[in-house]
């Protein structure tokens, strides 16, 4: 695991400058500008079609911006094909589809861990001990992932049969093998009830704990004033809000972004 | 310069019985999404059912022409009735192992009953071409291209005119949104496939007697229409209709001028090229937003 | 008891020249094994990376063509000016040109298949092994066309103090297809299980995801396609000097169809269904020869895949599998742990 010193004056790890993402006539986000410094925890919010998802997208390399840059710890991220991005240590997860189905669960994570494996082709064919013990050292993070992320029980099933809860924590425990310096997670608690909620929340600290810097896209209030350093409110494809929770709550602009959705309520399944 | 007025006026007509085949399947390819290998099979139905008709009967040529079209629609509906429609939801390679079945039941079932020599239809129409200056036409090829035309007319205006198509191509864009506006999918699945099947059937049944019948024209067939439909790109039969002229154009000027022998390998040719520029075919159908 | 049966299947498999003696039958295990063989990389490709590649054929057309070549020996005129001579050279040297000549045009379909995909690539790999066969057809310098390679040598083997021994009898080349077999059974179990083999089945399962974790897209669908092709050119040397003769008829589509038959059938993404879809494929001709013609057998074919895909649409080892998984729980459900384990 990467871990970051924490100095007095916090560092840029995610920057996008003046982002504009255009498909055909439509205009999905405008102008979007805003950092994410190391070791934050920055939530961007808004309604639904706002344009996070998108930003996800443009940030990890699987849309090209129409005009703008983005740059992770210096290094512009224009170009650069979403498995390159990954390997600059920016792993994000998914809202849908989050999970390889039919395999297992520690297979899964033994897929997520691709990046840290040392074997080559040839120590594969060719059975070589470099092989096995790159394998063993997979395996044993592998069950230090599912520990932390709190699945290990579930680790022979296959992913595709757990219960939605269950398949979100395997998406992030997906993320976190792939050795993240940075985590971006879209709407990790979306379908999640109020126990599982918490727990993650629990993980969240201790993701943060490993000084890893988080964007968060999430609908539930809640979680985000709760765990966020900052809130990005984004609305039509525009930032109309960048601050702490305590500002954001009482800003006006974002209250009326949301009227017409009021509070979110999640459906409760006990 | 008669060799290329020549050359312009074979290609004229075997590319419009090429832009049958072509927009049959760009039909049943892009609206049902299913990588159809048993075309080539209704194409060589057609055929047969023409020699059928025609000459083991021997009733009317052009009554054998119409009626082989109209069967050609029935066995894609029968085909669609009981090979597709329970895999309405299956992945596309699901589908196409299905249609590999059909394909090797039908071709060999042909072979079965028509056996392994070519078989040859002939011509209603008087032997002496028609001059056209340094070129000519036959009789039979000018049936063929005009028959050819008409039905290409005939798809275009169900297509764009009728209810019938305006719900094909609303299946089309967004299969769950068009039957959320009533569309009844399972009918204009089957009704695709019977559309394209039959108009892949007109095509055999026109060129069978221009060439010979032979149970595995229908491979090459097959190859030539998805040849087309990437050429046109998915779901346009404006497309599929160009595409149709220079696959032809590309066989008559490459067995013209380069070599007889690859003539059929133009096709593949094209295809390889193309999706390498293009790797969703030469022309761009409109993505969906969002 | 699963690390158990494919040894067991190979000590049966490996016992059966002693108790069959009919050189039909034997016959028959010779090429049932080369086409199991081109099943289990076809496998590779398609069950197990989800490339839908119907071009297979070519790889096992150019393996033999290159193999046969590479040892009687040839001569052509390059675009009039270039004459190239090639000496025969041995017959183990052919078999190895074999597997490397079709691996380099796998690196070609693998390049290609990112750029192009699903049902495109499915077209873009028929035209390819069409186009090839074509070239096999008009070649006829290189490739003697429809007249076809012949006397090909068989495969020998030279063994220091005790000569050479040529693998001519039915006998001595199902050892040596059974070797070539468990060979790349072992190389195809071994990637499968590795973080590239992982790889490869992350991207069939779900894409976006696989590239989130960094695994680059290009460079493993390169790897399945040129391993993939490469033993189907091992496949096709085999074919080559076993029959000593081959002809552009070696690239029908029809071979393709075997192949997808038996991997389908047998159950994609397994390593046993190839096995298991090849021995009823390639057996099913003996037991109804007696009773139907050729094109009947085909039609047996066609109608049994498609029951197949209807009611097993996963293959059949997997639903063998999924049967004793479920007799197996049948036995336990009364454990706590079973209970615990309902969500």
């Amino acid at each position: 695991m990467n871990v970051v010193k924490m100095t007095s004056k916090p560092s840029v790890a995610l920057s996008l400058e003046h982002v504009r993402v255009e498909f055909g006539g439509l205009v999905a986000i405008s102008d979007m500008t805003f950092h994410v410094n190391e070791g934050e925890l920055v939530s961007l919010i808004g309604p639904n079609g706002a344009g996070k998802t998108t930003a996800f997208n443009i940030i990890t390399g699987y849309l090209k911006p129409t005009k703008g840059a983005v740059h992770y710890r210096g290094v512009p991220l224009a170009g650069l094909k979403p498995h390159q991005v990954a390997s600059q240590g920016l792993v994000r997860t998914f809202q849908r589809t989050s999970v390889f189905p039919t395999s297992t669960v520690f297979d899964n994570v033994m897929t997520g861990l691709h990046q840290s494996g040392t074997s080559r082709l040839w120590d594969t064919l060719l059975a070589l001990p470099r092989e096995r013990s790159s394998e063993e050292k997979l395996r044993h993070r592998t069950h230090e992932i599912l520990e932390t992320v709190g699945i290990s029980h579930r680790a022979n099933d296959l992913a595709g049969t757990m219960a939605y809860g269950d398949q979100r924590l395997l998406g992030v425990a997906l993320a976190l093998a792939a050795n993240p310096s940075m985590l971006l997670l879209d709407e990790p608690v979306s379908g999640m009830n109020a126990t599982e909620t918490s727990r993650f929340m629990e993980l969240l600290a201790q993701l943060r704990k490993l000084g890893i810097s988080i964007l968060l896209v999430e609908h539930d209030m809640p979680l985000v004033m709760g765990v966020s350093d900052r809130i990005v409110v984004l609305n039509y494809g525009r930032i109309i809000a960048d601050g702490p929770p305590s500002e954001i709550q009482g800003n006006p602009e974002v209250i009326r972004a949301y009227l017409g959705e009021g509070v979110k309520k999640r459906a409760r399944n006990s | 310069m008669s060799e290329l007025l020549q050359h312009i006026i074979n290609m004229l007509v075997l590319g419009a019985t090429y832009a049958l085949l072509g927009i049959g399947l760009t039909l049943i390819f892009g609206i049902m999404r299913v990588v159809n290998f048993a075309h080539g099979e209704l194409y060589t139905f057609g055929a047969y059912f023409v020699y059928l008709i025609a000459m083991v009967l021997g009733l009317n040529f052009f009554l054998a022409v119409l009626f082989a079209i109209v069967a050609g629609c029935l066995m894609g509906a029968l085909i669609e009735l009981v090979l597709l429609r329970k895999m309405h939801g299956a992945d596309i390679d699901t589908t196409m192992l299905i249609m590999i079945g059909a394909m090797i039941i039908m071709q060999n079932g042909e072979q079965y009953i028509w056996g392994g020599i070519a078989k040859s239809v002939h011509s209603p129409f008087p032997q002496t071409p028609i001059s056209l200056g340094p070129a000519s036409i036959s009789w039979l090829n000018l049936f063929v291209f005009v028959t050819a035309l008409a039905l290409i007319g005939a798809a275009y205006f169900l297509i764009n005119k009728t209810k019938l198509g305006k719900a094909m191509r609303a299946t089309f864009q967004d299969s769950d949104t068009a039957s959320l506006m009533g569309v009844n999918i399972q009918r204009i699945y089957m009704a695709t496939f019977a559309l394209g099947s039959g108009l892949a059937a007109g095509a055999g049944a026109l060129l069978g007697p221009v060439y010979v019948i032979a149970p595995q024209m229908g491979n090459i067939a097959s190859l030539k229409a998805f040849a087309i439909v990437i050429l046109g790109g998915l779901g346009s039969i404006g497309g599929a209709t160009i595409g149709g002229f220079i696959l032809a154009f590309a066989e008559e000027i490459g067995a013209g001028y380069i070599s007889t022998d690859y003539r059929d390998a133009m096709g593949f040719l094209i295809i390889i090229v193309v999706l390498l520029f293009r790797p969703t075919g030469l022309f761009k159908r409109v993505e969906r937003i969002g | 008891m699963r690390r158990i049966l494919p040894l067991l299947a190979l000590v049966v498999a490996a016992s059966i020249p002693l108790w069959i003696k009919d050189p039909y039958i034997l016959n028959t295990f010779v090429t049932t094994g080369i086409f199991i063989i081109a099943a289990m990389s076809l496998n590779l490709l398609l069950g197990y990376t989800g490339q839908l590649s119907l071009g297979h054929v070519a790889f096992f057309g150019i393996g033999a063509y290159a193999s046969a070549l590479t040892s009687l020996g040839f001569d052509v005129t390059l675009f009039g000016k270039f004459h190239v001579v090639h000496e025969p050279w041995p017959v183990w040297t052919g078999l190895v040109m074999g597997v490397v000549v079709s691996g380099i045009f796998g690196y070609i379909v693998g390049k290609l298949s990112f750029r192009v995909r699903d049902a495109y690539f499915v077209i873009v790999t028929i035209s390819f092994a069409e186009v090839v066969r074509l070239v096999a057809l008009n070649w006829v310098e290189l490739t003697q066309g429809p007249l076809a390679l012949t006397n090909i040598p068989p495969v020998a083997a030279t063994i220091p103090g005790y000569g050479t021994f040529e693998f001519y009898s039915k006998t001595s080349y199902f050892y040596l297809v059974l070797a070539v077999l468990a060979v790349s059974y072992v190389i195809i179990s071994r990637l499968v299980h590795s973080r590239t083999g992982r790889a490869m089945i992350a991207l069939k399962q779900n894409e976006s995801l696989a590239v989130s974790v960094g695994i680059d897209v290009t460079s493993y669908l390169v790897v399945a396609a040129v391993m993939s092709a490469g033993i189907a050119g091992a496949a096709g040397a085999l074919y080559a000097h076993y029959l000593r003769i081959i002809d552009p008829d070696v690239f029908l589509f029809v071979y393709t169809v075997t192949m997808v038959i038996m991997v389908v059938t047998g159950g994609k993404g397994t390593l046993a269904g190839p096995l298991v879809g090849g021995l009823i494929f390639g057996f099913i001709p003996v037991i109804s020869r007696s009773y139907v013609g050729p094109e009947l057998q085909w039609i047996i074919y066609g109608a049994f895949m498609i029951l197949i895909v209807f009611v097993l649409p996963e293959g059949i080892v997997p639903a063998v599998e999924k049967w004793f998984a479920k007799n197996k729980k049948q036995d336990v459900s009364a454990s706590p742990a079973h209970v615990q384990r309902a969500s």
